[in-house]
Formats: C-alpha cells, sequence, structure tokens
C-alpha cells in the first residue's frame, strides 16, 4: 500500500501495518465529523506519525500514485472538508 | 469510507478526467510534461517570494529590537538624570513593541517552515518531472497509441497526484504569506511614519531623546562654566570630576558601545 501525506511524500506500508492505521484513520474521521478541531489535530497528528515510522519512504523519482491519502500536518478541519468536496482545494 | 481512502479517490477522478478529455493519449504526454514544467517554474517562484517575505519580517523585527534597546537605554539615562517620569514613559513604549516582536517572531518561524517545505517539494517534483520525461520518451517510442495507454495511465496518475498536492502546497504557502504581508505592512508603515521611530535616526527622531539631550547639554554647559569659574586648566580630563555631567556620561558612553550597531 503506498501512502501519500499531502505537501510530505510517499511512503511504502505493509498490509499488517495497515489495520493499526485504519484504525487511527477512524479516529480522525470521527473528529471530523462531529466538528472537534482539538481532537482532529491530536488524532491527525498521530495517523501522520504512524505512517511516517511504519513506512518506509518512496524515492523522490517514483511515479506511482498512492492508494491512500492523508491531509497536511498542519491541516484545519475546514481544509479537510473542503479537501473531501470534489471541487475543493485540489487544484487542476 | 476512510477518510484516507476517500481523499485519494478525488486525486484520482481529477486526474483520470484530464487523461479522459485527451483523443490521442500520446498527446497528453507532452501537454502534461509542459504543464508540468510551468508548475515547476511556479514552485521556485513560490519558494522566492516566501523567502522574500521571510526577510522582511527579520528585517522589521530587528529594526523593532533595535528601537527597544534604545528606549531601555533612554530609561536608564532618564531614571540617573532623576527624570522617572520620562523613564517611565521609555518604557512603556518598549513594553508596547515586546508585544509586536514577539509576533514577528511567530511569523518568521512559520515562514521558515513554509520555504522548506516548499523546497522540498520543488525537488520531490523535479525529480519526478524528470522520471515522466524519461517514460514519455520510452512510451512515445515504443508503442502505438492503443497499447501505449495502460502505460500513460500509470506514469501520468503518479504525476498529477504529485501536481495536485504540490499545487496545493503552493497554494496554501501563498495564502499564510498574504496574510502576513498584510500585517508586514501596517508595520512597515509604522516604521516610515516615525511612530516607532527608527534606531538609526538616533538624536533626530523622538522626543525622549530630544529632551534628554537638551538636559545632557545643559549640564555640559553648567559643568564647562563651573571649571572656568575655578580657574582650573581647561584640559578635558579637569572636567571629568563635574557633577551633573559625569552622571550623564557615565552612562551614556558604554551603552553607546554595547548597543546594536
Amino acid at each position: 500500500m503506498i501512502v501519500r501525506i499531502l505537501g510530505e511524500g510517499q511512503w511504502e506500508v505493509s498490509e499488517e501495518q495497515l489495520t493499526k492505521l485504519n484504525e487511527l484513520d477512524g479516529q480522525v474521521e470521527a473528529a471530523v465529523e462531529s466538528g472537534d478541531e482539538a481532537a482532529f489535530a491530536h488524532t491527525l497528528t498521530s495517523l501522520l506519525d504512524a505512517v511516517r515510522s511504519a513506512g518506509s519512504v518512496l524515492p523522490d523519482e517514483s511515479l506511482e500514485d498512492s492508494d491512500l491519502i492523508l491531509p497536511p500536518a498542519d491541516a484545519s478541519l475546514d481544509e479537510v472538508r473542503q479537501l473531501l468536496s470534489d471541487d475543493g482545494l485540489i487544484p487542476g | 469510507m476512510s477518510l484516507m481512502k476517500r481523499i485519494s479517490l478525488i486525486f484520482r477522478s481529477k486526474a483520470n478526467r484530464a487523461l479522459d478529455r485527451a483523443e490521442d493519449p500520446r498527446e497528453t504526454l507532452d501537454y502534461s510534461y509542459q504543464r508540468q514544467r510551468e508548475l515547476l517554474s511556479k514552485v521556485r517562484r513560490g519558494v522566492a517570494d516566501v523567502a522574500t517575505s521571510r526577510k522582511r519580517v527579520e528585517l522589521q523585527a530587528t529594526q523593532l529590537e533595535q528601537q527597544s534597546q534604545k528606549l531601555h537605554d533612554q530609561a536608564q539615562k532618564a531614571l540617573s538624570m532623576g527624570r522617572e517620569d520620562l523613564a517611565r514613559e521609555a518604557l512603556t513604549r518598549k513594553s508596547a513593541l515586546t508585544g509586536q516582536i514577539e509576533d514577528l517572531k511567530t511569523q518568521q518561524a512559520q515562514l521558515q517552515g513554509e520555504e522548506e517545505k516548499l523546497t522540498l517539494a520543488s525537488q520531490r517534483l523535479q525529480a519526478k518531472v524528470e522520471s515522466f520525461r524519461t517514460r514519455k520518451e520510452t512510451i512515445k517510442a515504443s508503442y502505438t497509441a492503443a497499447e501505449a495507454q495502460t502505460r500513460i495511465n500509470e506514469a501520468f496518475s503518479g504525476i498529477s497526484e504529485e501536481m495536485g498536492d504540490v499545487g496545493m502546497a503552493v497554494q496554501r504557502a501563498e495564502d499564510k504569506t498574504a496574510q502576513m504581508q498584510a500585517r508586514a505592512g501596517a508595520i512597515d508603515e509604522l516604521i516610515a511614519t516615525g511612530a516607532l521611530d527608527d534606531a538609526s535616526s538616533v538624536n533626530q527622531g523622538d522626543d525622549i531623546s530630544r529632551e534628554l539631550e537638551a538636559m545632557s547639554s545643559q549640564s555640559d554647559v553648567e559643568a564647562e562654566l563651573a571649571a572656568l569659574k575655578a580657574g582650573s586648566t581647561s584640559q578635558p580630563e579637569a572636567l571629568e570630576p563635574g557633577d551633573a555631567s559625569t552622571s550623564a556620561e557615565a552612562v551614556e558612553e558604554p551603552r553607546k558601545q554595547e548597543g546594536p550597531a
């Protein structure tokens, strides 16, 4: 599985590690849905830390697309909501 | 569906839509490559813009710090001349600057962070653009349009995800920089109007300086007069044991040296 953290790069993560990441992802999602900014910042940090430590960085020149994409580390709740709307933050 | 999955699907659908618009998929390779080069220059400009803003904020922080030091010196001088009211005024102005200096330092750190992120983004994009160029040549040389399709899709979705990411990073950096530019403009204006008094114009600027100078030139005259009256030889050393002038000079001299250049 290839995971991208927006603004940082891509990591290759094994299937076994995915369970843990999915659990953390669920917590981020819950925080987004409840609109809890503090919980969101906290859970997103945990999720991104988990990806960075569990995964191995893909080389810069790799042209693989990612299976999973995560918001940037300093994203606000608002930005994530915009990311999730199709005509949101992604240019092009 | 998971958050990570949803975001990746949105990225992918954007890439697919761009690809669907093309007639001969091989043409999209050149077109995409051109857009990649454009984005690469845009990121590099972004890095330069953020650096300019950071330098501006740094310069302002230095100016305000000099001004703060100057007010501190003035307070000390005023106090040594027994003018507690002037000292209080100088310290009041100094404390107003402290918050602004803190604010500027926070902004400086944020801009530094943006600059580093964009620099890394531009390095990653450059490596990917280079790798795309190589793959594009291979695909164009060795495959028919039909055969090329799958390979193009692979290269294209990887690079377009990166372009979406980098495009977003540039946009975010621009937004942040614009907010700080507005605040920096306000501070520049304060410095320009003399409200914060630029430290480079020491001795011709603010009212506290003028009052302190008036007092010390007055006391210099008195001291010299006293020396003449005493009939002493008018060597400069002879002025040293004077009363009012010594206390003023004694505090002034060493501080001029330790003050900011």
